[in-house]
């Protein structure tokens, strides 16, 4: 039996999700995820570890064909981020869906378990299929999928539209995709990734690839085609969540990984669009995430960052490719492939976290939230250390990824004029994204976990059990062996990173240099500088005196919660200054002059609305339903009516094949 | 090793020249050039009072910004000496560290819960924010002219010969004097004698400190003053001198640099806290510039 045959065997399994007892399912789910990690980290340990390519015949009971499945170091690499996430996120449903145990059927949580295992066989399959057409159905499993774990609380009405919304999304996706497809079949007749390597060699790149950045871009989430993140995001149960913003819209960045391979003209040009708009994804990104009081809709928009840096980083490479500057080409891919591993670990962490609190105080809206570290230390330990990390600081993985794509940037200031003002803006927009960052993640992580309560809904929560510590603990030893021993990992990516250099040049043995372990024994001087001033500290605290008292009121001493900053205050004079783009719309009653002595209670709201969801999806949609509505007088409900439209259709067709037109 | 001593000891009297300097102009006679390492030396050997409201993060907040900027001062080089922690790529980590002690500074004031802390770390994470890329540009700029990216490779490759270089220096110092006057929160962003808690932005952070944690951010500070003087030292250190004599220059260019803080500070109002976003992002347009400049010398514009 070979192991592709495990693989067949465990899709097949997976219907035992729906006939084992409710407490078994999550395990069943967890052993079945566990087995196809097991196959699949065969696969890419083959690949990555003895440089094979791993070559087999695939064929599923609901397949209609077999097909071949090919893993290279690139496959191999999504492989193991797949596997990962979703372990650490079936991990973490556990406690996260108990309490709907007593609100959910069995068949439920059967149907939620079933898609969830699916949605990983979905994306293993995405990641190892070239041909068009099973490329294609594994890309529409792994939409519906998700679809279907999104709506887990369909019976509110709200969710389900918002499931809705995100399945069309999908589709708009998968037509741009399955058009790119169709049209290198129809100029090369190999269908798939393959004839992508023959069509960029005869004709145009840059419409075919703008066709594809479109497709994959949506499930990415590169602005502008992000509308669909902070809705589906905030709906779905947090390990989903964790699950899709982690790892599933990495399967946009394996498209275009994917596509990119192929190029081999236009490099310069498709680098700038790549690098441009990942610029504005990742600037804008975090720039709405600022105005957002929901902490998960707030965690969608620095998704679309996180994707925006990841982009920068595929788009200086593909620029140091094109003027044959393997430094660049290298640094600029090690950055984004490794940010892909480091964004899907952190903002994991992150959702897990923020389900944490949803738990707890039943609420996402942080302006209700307060002072939540001294009920639960430890949730509130580790979305500090997710966000210090999210921010690009070190000693954590974000700053890795970070410095290798500002390494290529400065790499390539001395070469030409416009790649010198190119990187110059690549590096001031990188470092605007850094700054605006730290701002949102003080913000977030002041207002939910510091300071003292705002609403009573906070009362009442305590630390979450073990079960759901359990992974964000898994997650947290990464992030810092990531950020403090690079030299341990990015041998691995560069190796990944390879197959972007210009042709005819070959990995140096030794690619990064010094720099890496540099950085660590840099990052470990701080630490231990850290512990001695620490360890000072104490010192000098034995023996004095440790008094408790309230907070400094500046002479006034019947402050309460409410003097506290919210996360709106906190946002306002960005928000004063950048009102142009921000979209925010403040909604209050004045207090009129002769009012001296303001007794009634007032509302003070602000909503940020998104300006270019407005303009590319509400307003066109609005358009299509005003006209197709003018076309409801045809539907009269009289038969004799459809009859007329059918016999119509007949003669017109008739009347166009006597003029040959068609 | 010779730049990092240099910095932490001429950082001690740092504070009190720019107190004597303000002093003097304004006709008084003023303390003595030690009286602010005193006053830290007295805040270290006291107990700490902590609010009821405060967390962990209060704690460790203030240990961890003092750190970063000590690990920072670690990076300046002395001209074409390398300091203690340096390789290809340094001024990255070094930008981003001094962001990580801003991060802590900044939880460490909205773990008081108190509105006017509150107040203060939004404006430091908001001014800190739009100071960064001006000091980005800047060093990318002198990158672009060495062919180096770590401060100790910019510096080796960095003459006064050419009067566009010297164009180049004037810009520079220009910036940086200006970012660090924004970045230890003086005129004309923040006025560290104010008395009234709404109009501070620095200060106003450390509300609820005391002791020991106080007198370490205070130090921190002082240090921080004395990483920008060595930044500018090291455009104009002499190359071809004896050691002491380059150890006096770079001694008295960062006590000359403190003398111009005074002086700034004396005869410079604030800006209205509406005005200081503007005067920041200036400073990245004006670092911008530098750029542009570079590339006319460099031959590749114009």
């Amino acid at each position: 039996m070979k192991v592709v045959n495990i693989f067949e065997a465990i899709t097949v399994l997976t219907v035992l999700v729906f006939f084992v007892p409710l407490r078994w399912k999550q395990t069943l789910c967890l052993a079945l995820s566990l087995a196809i990690s097991a196959v699949t980290g065969y696969w890419a340990f083959q690949n990555l570890v003895y440089h094979s390519p791993v070559v087999e015949k695939l064929s599923l009971p609901f397949w209609f064909h077999s097909s071949l499945l090919e893993i290279d170091p690139l496959s191999s690499f999504f492989l193991l981020l797949i596997s990962f996430g979703t372990f650490t996120s079936i991990l973490y449903s556990r406690g996260y869906l108990k309490p709907y145990e007593n609100s959910k059927t069995k068949q439920e949580f059967a149907l939620h378990y079933f898609w969830l295992i699916w949605l990983q066989i979905a994306m293993t399959l995405v990641v190892i299929l070239h041909e068009g057409l099973p490329f294609l159905v594994a890309w529409e499993i792994m939409s519906i999928s998700s679809f279907m774990l999104v709506i887990f609380e369909a019976e509110k009405k709200e969710i389900l539209n918002t499931g809705i919304y995100y399945l069309i999304q999908m589709h708009v996706a998968l037509f741009f995709v399955l058009a790119a497809f169709t049209l290198v079949e129809a100029k090369t007749a190999i269908s798939g990734f393959d004839g992508l390597a023959i069509y960029f060699k005869e004709y145009a790149s840059i419409p075919m690839f703008l066709l594809f950045f479109a497709g994959f871009g949506i499930k990415a989430g590169f602005i502008p085609l992000h509308s669909w993140l902070p809705h589906a995001h905030p709906a779905a149960p947090s390990h989903v969540s964790g699950l899709m913003s982690g790892t599933m819209i990495k399967m946009g960045i394996y498209g275009i990984l994917r596509v990119v391979s192929y190029l081999q003209f236009d490099l310069l040009e498709i680098g700038t669009i790549i690098l441009l708009t990942s610029l504005v994804s990742s600037v804008f990104g975090v720039f709405f995430a600022i105005f957002q009081h929901d902490l998960k809709k707030m965690l969608a928009f620095h998704s679309i960052e996180n994707i925006g840096i990841i982009g920068i980083g595929i788009g200086t490479g593909l620029i140091g490719k094109a003027i044959n500057n393997p430094t660049i080409c290298l640094l600029g891919f090690s950055g984004a492939i490794l940010h892909v591993v480091n964004h899907s670990l952190f903002k994991s962490l992150l959702f897990y976290c923020a389900g944490s609190v949803y738990r707890q105080c039943h609420s996402r809206d942080v302006n209700e939230l307060g002072g939540l570290i001294k009920k639960m230390p430890r949730t509130a330990i580790f979305f500090l250390f997710a966000s210090v990390a999210i921010c690009g600081l070190p000693p954590l993985n974000g700053f890795i990824s970070e410095f290798l794509i500002y390494k290529g940037f400065f790499s390539g200031l001395g070469s030409d004029i416009y790649i010198s003002l190119l990187f110059l803006g690549g590096i001031a927009g990188l470092t605007l994204t850094g700054g605006l960052a730290v701002f949102c993640f003080t913000k977030a992580f002041g207002v939910v976990f510091l300071g003292t309560a705002r609403t009573s809904k906070v009362a009442h929560a305590q630390e979450v059990s073990s079960s759901m510590l359990l992974p964000k603990f898994l997650i947290g030893i990464l992030i810092a062996a990531i950020g403090l021993l690079p030299f341990l990992f990015l041998p691995t990516i560069a190796r990944i990173s390879a197959i972007y250099l210009p042709s005819g040049m070959e990995l140096p043995p030794d690619p990064f240099g010094s720099m890496l372990t540099n950085l660590s024994i840099s990052l470990g001087l701080f630490l231990i500088m850290l512990i001695v001033v620490f360890i000072l500290r104490a010192w000098q605290q034995k023996g004095r005196i440790i008094e408790k008292g309230p907070t400094w009121g500046c002479g006034y001493s019947a402050g309460d919660f409410r003097h506290q900053y919210t996360s709106t205050t906190f946002a306002d004079n960005l928000n004063r200054m950048t009102s142009v783009f921000s979209g925010v719309e403040t909604q209050y009653t004045p207090i009129p002059k002769e009012e001296v002595f303001p007794k009634t209670k007032r509302h003070y709201e602000t909503h940020q609305y998104d300006q270019l969801e407005k303009f590319l999806i509400l307003k066109p949609s609005k358009f299509l339903l005003n006209i197709m509505e003018k076309f409801v007088v045809l539907r009269s409900g009289k038969i004799q009516h459809y009859i007329l439209y059918g016999l119509g259709f007949i003669l017109l067709a008739a009347f166009l094949t006597v003029i040959n037109v068609i | 090793m010779i730049a990092t001593l240099l910095i932490l000891f001429t950082s001690l009297l740092f504070p009190g020249i720019i107190v004597k300097v303000k002093a003097i102009v304004s006709g008084r006679k003023g303390p003595g050039l030690l009286q602010p390492i005193f006053d830290i030396v007295r805040l270290m050997k006291k107990g700490n009072v902590y609010s009821t409201t405060t967390s962990l993060v209060f704690q460790v907040g203030p240990v961890i910004y003092f750190v970063t900027i000590l690990c920072g001062v670690f990076f300046i080089p002395f001209g074409n000496t390398e300091g203690i922690i340096s390789f290809e790529g340094d001024l990255i980590l070094f930008v981003y560290l001094l962001g990580l002690g801003k991060f802590f500074l900044i939880l460490n004031a909205l773990d008081a819960g108190s509105g006017f802390e509150g107040m203060g770390a939004n404006r430091e994470a908001l001014y800190s924010m739009l100071a960064e890329p001006a000091f980005l540009i800047l060093i990318a700029t002198f990158s672009m002219m060495a062919g180096f990216d770590s401060f100790s490779g910019i510096f080796a490759h960095w003459h006064l010969t050419t009067g566009s270089s010297l164009v180049l220096s004037v810009l520079a110092a220009y910036i940086l004097i200006q970012l660090a006057m924004i970045e230890n929160s003086r005129l004309p962003v923040d006025d560290p004698k104010t008395h009234l808690e709404l109009t501070m932005v620095h200060e106003v952070i450390l509300l609820d400190n005391s002791g020991f944690d106080l007198g370490l951010v205070q130090l921190a500070n002082a240090f921080k003053f004395g990483i920008y003087g060595a930044l500018i030292a090291n455009f104009v250190l002499p190359e071809h001198q004896s050691l002491p004599v380059r150890a006096l220059v770079f001694v008295a260019v960062i006590i000359v640099f403190a003398v111009i803080v005074g002086l700034l500070e004396s005869f410079r109002a604030r800006f209205k806290m509406e005005k200081n976003p503007q005067f920041i992002l200036t400073l990245s347009s004006i670092a911008a510039l530098a750029f542009i400049v570079a590339l006319i010398i460099t031959n590749k514009l114009l």
